[in-house]
Parts: C-alpha cells; sequence; structure tokens
C-alpha cells in the first residue's frame, strides 16, 4: 500500500503518522523546505531559538511527529517539492506531478508518483479583504506578519495594528508582541452582540471542546499581560501613506460589517496586519475531481474520504476548525487510506474530531466576513493587486457588459487572471460581482497548481526536445 | 400549422430598434440556441435587420468554446477554398465591426482589442521548408497577402526567433480579438436592437406545428406530431419552458450535435479538445503571432491523436500565450501532462528564450469540429424551420462575423457575398457522415 500525502502542516503530519503505523508506505511532499505547515513554521535547526515552545502552540506535539516521520524506514520525505498537477486517470487515484528544488531555479528534478491513495492536506491561506491603501509597503496579510515574526524574530514595527477577523488575530497580536512589537489594538470587524450570540449558542457543545480553551484563554491572557486592547465591530477602512503607511482609518462597522458613517478615526501606524479568516487551498482537491460542498470546502465521509476514490482530504480543506480538528482528521485519514482495522484510537480521534470539527465550524461562521466590507471600498480602490483592477472598474464593466457570466467578467476586467491567480482577490471579487452567475464558476479553479518553468516541462515531453538553438533532429543547414 | 402556435404573425410589421422586452409567448421571429460569439454576430445581424430575436444559453454568455480559447483571426493557417473565403471575408469585416462596435457602446465598453497584428509563420525543419513555401505561393494565389521571407529577415521581425529555422512567411492580414469581450460587445449591440438575451436556459427539443404547445419532442422520439409531410419547427421547449419562433438557429458549438439531435435533426459535429498555456508576465519579446509549419498539419487533420503544435504570441498584459493542442478525447476536461509537455517543448523550437519562462495557467475549450473541416451555415433541408451555424472547428472566432452576414443575407432572401451552397447541410461532402449519424440516432 502507497500513500502520498500532500502538505506536512498538522494533518498532513498526522496523517503520514497513522498511515506508517497502520503499516503503508508513505511519501510525504511539502512544498516548503521544512515540516510544520504554517501552523508550526520555525527557524531552520542551526538557529533555533530557545523560545520557540513559547512561539509554538503545542510544539511538543510537532517535536513528536516530526521525529517519528523522519526516523521511519518506510517515509520518503520531500520537501522543496512543488505539485504542480494532479492527473485524473481512468482507473486509479490521481497521478501526482510535483518538481523539486528551489522555486526559482531551473533544471528541478521531476517526480511522477502514482499511490494507491492520495491524502490531500494543503490547509489554507490567509483572506484579506480590500480597502484603500492595503497595497502600500507596511502592510501585511496577518499570516505573513505572524511568519516573520515566527521565523525571523524581527519586530515589524513600533506601531502595530492587527485587524480583521476571527481568533487567529490573537495568536498574531501574540507573536508579534513576544518580538518587542507595541501592538496598538486588536480591531475585530465582528461586533459584540453577534459574538456573544455566536458563541453562547449551544454552549453544552463548546463545553466539549475545552482542549480548544485553555489555548484561546492563553491568548487572552497574553492579551492582557501586553495590555493590548481589544476592539470589537471596528475595521480599518484605510490605510494612509506614501512610500510606505503611515496611518490607518479605524471605523465602527455594523452587524453587516458596513462602516458607520462619522465614526472614523485615524491613527499613526507603521504596519499593519489584516486577516479575514482563511480559504482553504482547494485547487488539488478540485483538480483530483472531488466534489466541493455550498460551503466550499471539500466534502468528505465519516472516514475523510472524498468523492473521488483512493482521494481524502484532512485539515482546513475541510473546514476551517484549528489545529486539533486538523491533527485527528489526519489520523483518521492516514489509517483508513492504509486500510487499518477498526481501533479505539481511531474511535477516539473520531469523537474528538467531532467536537473539535463543531466548535471550529461555528467560530468560523461567527466571524465569517458580511457583506457590508464592500462599502468601505472607494471606486479608486485596487482590488485585483496583480492586475491592478479597481472597484470602479468592476462595477462598469459588469454594468457594461449586462453579463451573466463569471468566467466572461474575469477575463474582461482581467481580475484574478495575474500571478497569484486570484488567490488573493478571487472570492472578493466574486463578491464584489454579485453572486447570480449562470456559469456558477467559482474562483478556485487552477488547474496548473503551481507556475511550472518551461525548460523543465519540456525537458520531459516524449519525443520532446532540448533545443539548443535548432532542432536536434536536423543537422544545420549548410 | 397554427399561428397560435408557432407566435408567428407573417403581417406583424417589423420594426427596427428598441422595442418592448418580449416574454416570448407571443413568439420571435428566431431563437438562436448559444450565446457563444457565433450565436452572438448572429444575434446581432438579425436584430439590426429588424428580426425579432431571442438568444438562447443554457449557461452564461460565452462560456463555451468562445471563452476558452485564443482570438486570432488568421489567414495564414488557411489553404485556398470555402473556409478561406469565410477567412477573408472576415478578415476584411472585422475592421468595420470592431469600429461600429466601439461607436456604437461607447469608450465605457471594454474594448475588443481588435489588432492586425500580423503572423509570422516559419519551418523548423528542412523537409519543412519547401511545403511551408509551396503553400504560402497558393495562398497568394488565392488573394492572401504572404510575403515569403530570408531568415535573416525574419530574424529582423523577431529577433528572439529561433536562428536555426529553415523558413518563413509573414502574414500582415492576421489578426485577433479579445473573444470574451468581442462575444459580449456583439451581444450588448444584439441587444440594443431589440433582442433578448436569456441565460440560464436550456433547450431540451423541439415543437413542431400540428402538435400540442407544450409537447416537447424526446431526444428519442424526435418530432412526434406530423411525422410525414411538413413537420416544421416552430420553438424550442426549455428549462424555463416554450419558446415559440419561426426559425431555430443552432449555434451550439461544439454542443450542436447534441441540441440537433433533440431537435430531431442529427449532425456529426464533434468536440476536439484545446489547451492553451499562459505564462508569468514578461518584458515584450514576441511581436506577431508565431508558429511552426507543423500547425498546417495538426488544423488540416482529421487524426484523432493528439497533434500540438505552437502558436504562440505575447498579450498586452505581458503574458504570452501558446497553444494549442488538439485532440478528439469526447468531452472530457482532464488536463493532461503528457499534452502540457509537448506544447511546451515545441514552443522552445520556436522560441528558446522560452525555457526560464514559467507556465502559471492552462485553460481549454472543446473546438466545434466537422469530418469535412467546413462549417455548417443555413438552413436544414431535412426539417423546415431548424437553421445551424456551428462546426468551425478552430476558426470560429474569425468566422463568427461571414457567418452572421451569411445567415442574415439568406435570412432576408439578399444575395449572399459567400457561397452558401459550400457551407449547406445538403453539401456532398458531407451526406456520408449525415447518414452515419442518422442512422445511429
Ligand atoms: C484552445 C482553443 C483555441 C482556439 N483558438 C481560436 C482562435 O485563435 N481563433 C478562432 O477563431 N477560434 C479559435 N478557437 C475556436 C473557437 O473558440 C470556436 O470555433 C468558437 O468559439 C465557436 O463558437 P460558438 O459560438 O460556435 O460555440 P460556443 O462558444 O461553444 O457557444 C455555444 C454555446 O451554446 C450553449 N449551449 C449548448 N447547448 C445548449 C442547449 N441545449 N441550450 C442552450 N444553450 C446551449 C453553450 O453553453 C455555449 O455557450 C479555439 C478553440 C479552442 C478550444
Amino acid at each position: 500500500m502507497s500513500i502520498v500525502v500532500i502538505g506536512a502542516g498538522p494533518a498532513g503530519l498526522a496523517a503520514a503518522r497513522s498511515a506508517l503505523r497502520a503499516g503503508a508506505d508513505v511519501t510525504l511532499l511539502d512544498s516548503s523546505d521544512q515540516l510544520g505547515g504554517q501552523f508550526w513554521r520555525h527557524l531552520p535547526e542551526t538557529s533555533r531559538a530557545a523560545k520557540q515552545h513559547v512561539l509554538h502552540h503545542k510544539w511538543s506535539t510537532f517535536e513528536a511527529l516530526a521525529s517519528e516521520i523522519t526516523q521511519h524506514p518506510r517515509c520518503t520525505i520531500v520537501t522543496s517539492a512543488q505539485v504542480w498537477l494532479l492527473e485524473q486517470r481512468d482507473q486509479g487515484t490521481p497521478r501526482v506531478h510535483a518538481h523539486v528544488g528551489p522555486v526559482d531555479s531551473g533544471g528541478r528534478e521531476s517526480l511522477t508518483l502514482e499511490p494507491d491513495a492520495l491524502i490531500l492536506a494543503t490547509g489554507a491561506h490567509d483572506r484579506t479583504l480590500p480597502f484603500s491603501g492595503w497595497t502600500l509597503p507596511g502592510v501585511y496579510t496577518a499570516g505573513a506578519a505572524q511568519a516573520i515574526a515566527k521565523s525571523e524574530r524581527i519586530a515589524l514595527g513600533s506601531r502595530v495594528v492587527v485587524a480583521g477577523a476571527g481568533p487567529f488575530l490573537l495568536p498574531v497580536a501574540q507573536s508579534l508582541a513576544l518580538t518587542g512589537a507595541r501592538v496598538r489594538g486588536v480591531y475585530e470587524a465582528t461586533t459584540l452582540p453577534a459574538l456573544a450570540r455566536g458563541w453562547g449558542a449551544k454552549p453544552w457543545k463548546l463545553g466539549a471542546a475545552v482542549g480548544k480553551m485553555p489555548e484561546l484563554a492563553g491568548y487572552v491572557a497574553s492579551h492582557v499581560r501586553h495590555s493590548i486592547p481589544y476592539l470589537t465591530g471596528r475595521a480599518v477602512v484605510e490605510a494612509h501613506g506614501t512610500d510606505r503607511v503611515e496611518a490607518v482609518t479605524i471605523a465602527r462597522v455594523d452587524e453587516n460589517w458596513a462602516p458607520i458613517a462619522g465614526s472614523e478615526t485615524k491613527i499613526e501606524a507603521d504596519a499593519v496586519c489584516v486577516s479575514h479568516g482563511f480559504t482553504p487551498r482547494l485547487e488539488l482537491a478540485i483538480a483530483a475531481g472531488c466534489s466541493i460542498g455550498p460551503d466550499r470546502f471539500v466534502e468528505v465521509d465519516a472516514r475523510q474520504r472524498t468523492s473521488t476514490r483512493g482521494v481524502y482530504a484532512v485539515g482546513e480543506l475541510t473546514g476551517i476548525a484549528g489545529a486539533d480538528a486538523a491533527l485527528a482528521e489526519g489520523e483518521i485519514a492516514g489509517h483508513f487510506a492504509a486500510r487499518g482495522p477498526r481501533s479505539a484510537a481511531v474511535s477516539r480521534a473520531a469523537r474528538s474530531r467531532d467536537r473539535f470539527v463543531d466548535f471550529g465550524v461555528r467560530l468560523d461562521a461567527v466571524h465569517a466576513p458580511r457583506r457590508g466590507w464592500t462599502h468601505w471600498l472607494r471606486d479608486d480602490t485596487v482590488v485585483c493587486r496583480c492586475e491592478e483592477v479597481t472597484r470602479g472598474e468592476l462595477d462598469s464593466i459588469r454594468s457594461q457588459t449586462a453579463s451573466c457570466g463569471l468566467r466572461s467578467l474575469k477575463l474582461s476586467t482581467r481580475a484574478g487572471l495575474g500571478i497569484c491567480q486570484g488567490r488573493i482577490c478571487g472570492r472578493s471579487v466574486e463578491e464584489l460581482l454579485g453572486d447570480n452567475f449562470a456559469d456558477g464558476v467559482p474562483t478556485d479553479r487552477r488547474p496548473i497548481v503551481s507556475p511550472v518553468r518551461i525548460g523543465d516541462l519540456a525537458g520531459q515531453a516524449l519525443g520532446g526536445s532540448q533545443p539548443d538553438e535548432r532542432s536536434p533532429e536536423e543537422p544545420p543547414p549548410q | 400549422m397554427s399561428s397560435a402556435a408557432s407566435g408567428y404573425d407573417a403581417d406583424r410589421p417589423v420594426a427596427r430598434g428598441h422595442r418592448a422586452r418580449n416574454d416570448g409567448a407571443t413568439g420571435y421571429d428566431v431563437a438562436v440556441i448559444g450565446a457563444g460569439i457565433v450565436g452572438a454576430a448572429i444575434a446581432r445581424a438579425l436584430s439590426r435587420d429588424g428580426a425579432r430575436v431571442v438568444v438562447l444559453e443554457r449557461s452564461a454568455a460565452a462560456s463555451g468554446t468562445s471563452g476558452q480559447g485564443e482570438g486570432n483571426l488568421l489567414v495564414s493557417d488557411k489553404a485556398p477554398g470555402h473556409e478561406l473565403d469565410l477567412a477573408l471575408h472576415a478578415n476584411r469585416r472585422w475592421v468595420d465591426l470592431s469600429e461600429e462596435l466601439a461607436d456604437e457602446l461607447g469608450p465605457d465598453f471594454p474594448n475588443i482589442e481588435f489588432e492586425r497584428k500580423g503572423g509570422l509563420v516559419v519551418a523548423t525543419t528542412d523537409a519543412g521548408a519547401r511545403p511551408l513555401e509551396d503553400f504560402a505561393r497558393s495562398q497568394a494565389e488565392a488573394g492572401v497577402d504572404a510575403q515569403i521571407i530570408d531568415v535573416s529577415e525574419a530574424l529582423r521581425l523577431e529577433p528572439d526567433v529561433n536562428p536555426a529555422i529553415t523558413a518563413a512567411v509573414a502574414y500582415p492580414q492576421d489578426s485577433q480579438v479579445q473573444p470574451v469581450i468581442a462575444t459580449e460587445a456583439l451581444l450588448a449591440s444584439a441587444r440594443r436592437a431589440g433582442a433578448d438575451v436569456r441565460c440560464g436556459i436550456e433547450v431540451l427539443g423541439g415543437i413542431f406545428a400540428g402538435s400540442a404547445p407544450g409537447s416537447a419532442a424526446t431526444p428519442s422520439s424526435p418530432g412526434t406530431a406530423d411525422r410525414g409531410e411538413h413537420r416544421r419547427l416552430t420553438g424550442v421547449q426549455t428549462t424555463a419552458g416554450a419558446v415559440t419562433a419561426s426559425t431555430v438557429i443552432n449555434a451550439a458549438g461544439p454542443w450542436a450535435g447534441e441540441v440537433a439531435q433533440r431537435l430531431g435533426a442529427p449532425l456529426p459535429v464533434r468536440p476536439r479538445r484545446g489547451v492553451v498555456l499562459v505564462t508569468t508576465r514578461m518584458p515584450h519579446r514576441i511581436f506577431r503571432k508565431v508558429y511552426d509549419g507543423d500547425y498546417f498539419g495538426a488544423t488540416q487533420s482529421n487524426d484523432a491523436a493528439l497533434q500540438t503544435s505552437s502558436v504562440i504570441e505575447s498579450t498586452a498584459s505581458g503574458t504570452v500565450l501558446i497553444g494549442s493542442s488538439r485532440e478528439q478525447i469526447g468531452f472530457d476536461t482532464r488536463l493532461r501532462a503528457e499534452v502540457i509537455r509537448e506544447i511546451a517543448a515545441k514552443s522552445t523550437r520556436v522560441f528558446p528564450f522560452l525555457r526560464d519562462a514559467s507556465v502559471m495557467r492552462a485553460y481549454g475549450g472543446f473546438r466545434p469540429f466537422m469530418p469535412d473541416h467546413l462549417p455548417v451555415i443555413g438552413p436544414d433541408h431535412r426539417l423546415e424551420g431548424l437553421w445551424h451555424a456551428t462546426g468551425h472547428e478552430g476558426a470560429g472566432i474569425g468566422l463568427s462575423v461571414s457567418t452572421a452576414d451569411l445567415v442574415s443575407d439568406i435570412y432576408a432572401g439578399r444575395t449572399p457575398g459567400l457561397d452558401a451552397e459550400a457551407f449547406s447541410v445538403a453539401r456532398p461532402s458531407l451526406a456520408a457522415a449525415l447518414e452515419t449519424e442518422e442512422a445511429a440516432a
């Protein structure tokens, strides 16, 4: 039984370990040069800081997982592996195509795998809603800010604003504070009544997810310790500055996240970290033909199986529910993908998954962006950064063409066609354009998963040429 | 035939310009099936002639092939014959059309990006040089501006082209449009002339004269009523109910075979898959549409197996488009590594510097392919009321305007500027394939 796991964050590592324990041969691929994913992003071995365990939640869990996997004789770990294509086959699990080596280098090694089972653990990326000035240097996604804090230990600024929505803002503020940055405040867009309603509904269900509480409680305590103000119902609606950010405007927002006129205040800031939740990285799952639910997460059954035979999905692909849920899902998927028998341990994992998922999904729903955010955009606010498409252009082209197709609007506005392929702006563009599209094409489809060098492709073409300055079949003209 | 069923009132004066929205209950003159570029061009032409037109699209405008390919308006790849006649006609017409659309729709409407950037066709092998030049000479005789040039001249036009090329022909007429914007512009213009464009509505079957309104023909028993003489198509059944129209035009692209089948007049249109690669942005180093002569082999062949050619060009945004493959694999959208690799490899043969470029996106669609390589345009002799405008394979963007001209000429009873017989369903070259198709139905 051969299993390929894509993604080496909590979900992928847990999946690899449980598949190994159940007897499978495992190949673990990750695009980064180390294990741990976004959650356990860390410094290379040589410069590991003593405070690692402070900056990283559940560091001991990571060490245990990583050491068991790296030492396992049936495990192959390939880091710096960019999967660029999943190829569906008539029979069997999709074929995995990757290039191995630093992203920008030529002549990367090509890797093609035909596993018996495939576990997708590709996680999620930050969602950042656009606002005027968000393209200024000094404005970071919260994920990038945290990564800099965690791996480089650099204080981002002396007056840092953290804003957006969701519990992730707390650990971000904490990481920043630990590096010595002064965090001026955390501005959560969700209003207090909405927060109370969300967290308060069916509290007995949350009671069971207590494992999650100490973590959050810890962040809150850290907040208090660093005396960081936490304000709800507020959003950064504009960043100001010429060469880099110098100040931000913060406004109160209503329940629908629409800014309340007259509530704006301008405060000085030299760094702004924004996060409005997470978007699952669905491209591999879509390429594998897995069905995606109406909530735009991968649909899985109790064993984490997707609709595509032999393909499992774990972690944030199936819902944003935190590291504990991801660990449990990984354990379940690895076990069943390796055809492990029913066991008490797996049943335990299933119970803990169900609790954490319930908790996480609710949390995510409470903090999910509300459509009123579009009101803080101006006509000249850039929405698609790669192609520099403004909100005004989107509106104008939509009304001019009266198009009923999202694909058509993408191609006529160019929004989402740049190097990030709509990863940053895709969902915002959809929300700005409205959602009654007859073609219903979501912006998540990216059949080429990561950019791939033509030379690396050409080198492998059947009968392909490695053209020097001439085609090899032909002698030079006399 | 009852006029209530057809909804068609022959005495009704045909007016031009804006008119009240027609909900279809009173019937249209023309129902166009498919809001691809072909359907859009036809809707525009006919509504400007005064017909009451509805476009029925099961998904969104330009969501089919017209939004999944490139927008080359090529004369360079066409051998002398009927398709070249359509292409030369289109080559002239797009110049006016792009201006007409810009004038009519105003500066806020996105530009259709018509550009006569010219083509450069090269041979990359000694064996390919002579056939390329012979081909160019035959085209020149048929009226194409085809200029056989030295390799050194080719290198002056395209400094980064592989210096080992063995022959080159310049085609100044080769042009392009942005196919999605062009489709939307044609539809917007059609709307202004009174056409209704209805998205999210799928055509399921036909309505035939003599049958009670609402009784659709099922695919298995096409046209239940009046099976014998003078069965006439008087509208279509859709997912949103019946739409009556005295003329129904099948412009469903690669799905036109399925639509024809549903309407009871089978047509051998097949999908031919094509994939295009898009690179990340880079400094402008390619100035024309450049491709190698292999392309002719691919376009003129019936072979179902994978064929690739390297039509390479820069776009205004700085990306390079490389396309595309040709393959008959049904409606299979799965992307295959082999296809991508082969397109990539061939592109480096023409532009070696592309080795260091990165592909960031791939997209593809299904060309509507006819067994005798000619589109089908005009009335279907087997079923009164049914017309087709499809089967343009890899040239439908360019040829849409010629197709619309031909359709509107026939519809209005004008003498067509193009040879209508050559594109008719009844043409001899299609007879055998039609027979097979009908037998299978
Ligand atoms: C990769 C590739 C590259 C290409 N490059 C070029 C090029 O450079 N230049 C060029 O000229 N051509 C090119 N083509 C070909 C060109 O795209 C097609 O010939 C052209 O788009 C066909 O247009 P159409 O309107 O006939 O079909 P489509 O655009 O496919 O429109 C048909 C429409 O009918 C709708 N439909 C289908 N069934 C039903 C139903 N039952 N009810 C209602 N609606 C229905 C579909 O949803 C669709 O929108 C390329 C094609 C591909 C795939």
